[in-house]
């Protein structure tokens, strides 16, 4: 698979005159993992809704693996909803027999071989697991179907750093392993820092900003000057966030080319440049 | 075997540290020519990050010429970085100890000597660090 896991072209969603999304338009390569990162309410569950086939569109396109989303695409996307959703009736073991049944790809072995480094009780009912180890469940049910793409809607937001770190390291496993594409979302890019090699900053409805995070860091800086006062930048630049203190003033901007003597920033920085100029220029609502 | 850490705080991508590492260990002579680098699965498991930043790494360190893979095996070092490595300069390591105690009796502390030999350094070899880590 080398062609782009999704696309969007205009792609929107309103949940009647609520604009969840709009104008989006992005193009994710395949063998990433993509961060998919904003403020709650910006529309990242939104996206991943899209993405699986369980929203629709109301305006503009999206293709995933190729085609459309739809029951077609199910065995090929693994979809894991927020606040991992289990039966919390049902045991370890009943979940995987569950995974088996109802996808014809499933990989009980590789589930099983999960479930028991993991250490976890084939007969525990889900409902009786903690936090890290129903996110660690959905995971291997997931990761078994053996999808071409794998999207996970906050996948660590409840859970404690111990057991975020054990997530993510479980993920990365599977990804070594199967080569599956990954996008998950969170309202922390601390949590996606060290496993995202592609990021969409969505706020506000939209995407602030998109690509390999490799070319971002690059691409962004930070010029710290005095007041008001910061020489001639290079043609190509693009000031993203601008903070005026008392005596200094310090910017954040995209130059492509990269301006000489300026300070590197830190993904996290990076991103909350997006999300600030985000909140100073809110949606301009269309009717 | 080497273990690998990463520091969020460094400003160095992950990549590049893990590069870094690697030469460091090499210059040390806590690896030599022979040794086997982790996994990429074990470094990923361990340490929670992308496959494709431990690709990376190694195929940089491959670039060098400090390591090769051996199919089906593993990363294996191969070559060790050019300008010899740290243990054939043991007379600059003396001067630099005696150097170091001399600025801790002059009652200069760690932080203190760490921020002279980085802005030294940077004095003396200007383009190096910022082309290193623009990379």
């Amino acid at each position: 698979m080398t062609g782009p896991v999704l696309t969007a072209r205009g792609l929107g969603k309103r949940y009647g005159r609520r604009v969840a999304l709009t104008g989006i338009d992005l193009d994710v390569p395949a063998g990433r993992i993509t961060g998919l990162v904003g403020p709650n309410g910006a529309g990242k569950s939104t996206l991943l809704g899209l993405a699986s086939g369980i929203l629709a569109p109301t305006e503009g396109a999206i293709t995933v693996l190729g085609a459309r989303p739809g029951p077609a695409q199910l065995p090929r996307v693994g979809f894991v909803a927020q606040d991992t959703p289990l039966y919390a009736g049902l045991t370890v073991a009943d979940h995987l027999r569950l995974g088996a049944r109802l996808n014809p790809r499933f990989d009980t072995a590789l589930a099983t071989a999960r479930i028991t480094a993991l250490g976890l009780d084939p007969r525990q009912r889900a409902g009786r697991l903690s936090g890290g180890q129903r996110a660690q469940l959905a995971l291997a049910v997931a990761a078994a179907k053996r999808p071409e793409l794998l999207l996970f809607d906050e996948p660590v937001a409840a859970l404690d750093p111990l057991a975020r770190r054990t997530f993510l390291s479980s993920l990365m496993e599977f990804v070594a392993d199967l080569g599956v594409s990954v996008i998950l979302s969170s309202h922390l890019i601390a949590d996606l820092e060290r496993v995202c090699d592609h990021l969409i900053v969505l706020a506000n409805a939209r995407v602030q900003v998109a690509g390999e995070v490799d070319d971002l860091l690059e691409q962004h800086v930070r010029i710290v000057g005095d007041r008001g006062d910061f020489g001639a930048l290079p043609a190509d630049a693009e000031v993203i966030q601008a903070e005026h203190g008392t005596r200094q003033s310090s910017m954040v901007v995209r130059a492509p080319g990269g301006v000489p003597g300026a300070e590197r920033l830190g993904l996290e920085d990076l991103v909350l440049a997006y999300l600030g100029r985000a909140t100073d220029r809110p949606l301009e609502v269309a009717r | 075997m080497i273990e690998f850490h990463l520091s969020a705080r460094s400003g160095v991508s992950p990549y590049l540290q893990l590069v870094q590492q690697v030469r460091q260990a090499l210059r040390l002579g806590r690896l030599d020519v022979g040794d086997q680098l982790p996994t990429v699965k074990d470094v990923v498991a361990r340490l929670a990050i992308n496959p494709n930043t431990v690709l990376k790494a190694y195929r940089e360190l491959e670039r060098e010429g400090l390591v090769a893979p051996r199919p089906g095996v593993g990363t294996f070092v191969t070559g060790l970085p050019a300008g010899e490595t740290l243990t054939a300069h043991e007379p600059l390591r003396r001067e630099l100890r005696d150097w170091i105690e001399r600025s801790r009796a002059a009652g200069l502390d760690a932080d203190a000597l760490e921020a002279l030999f980085a802005a030294t350094i940077r004095e003396v070899f200007p383009a190096a660090s910022t082309s290193e880590a623009r990379r």
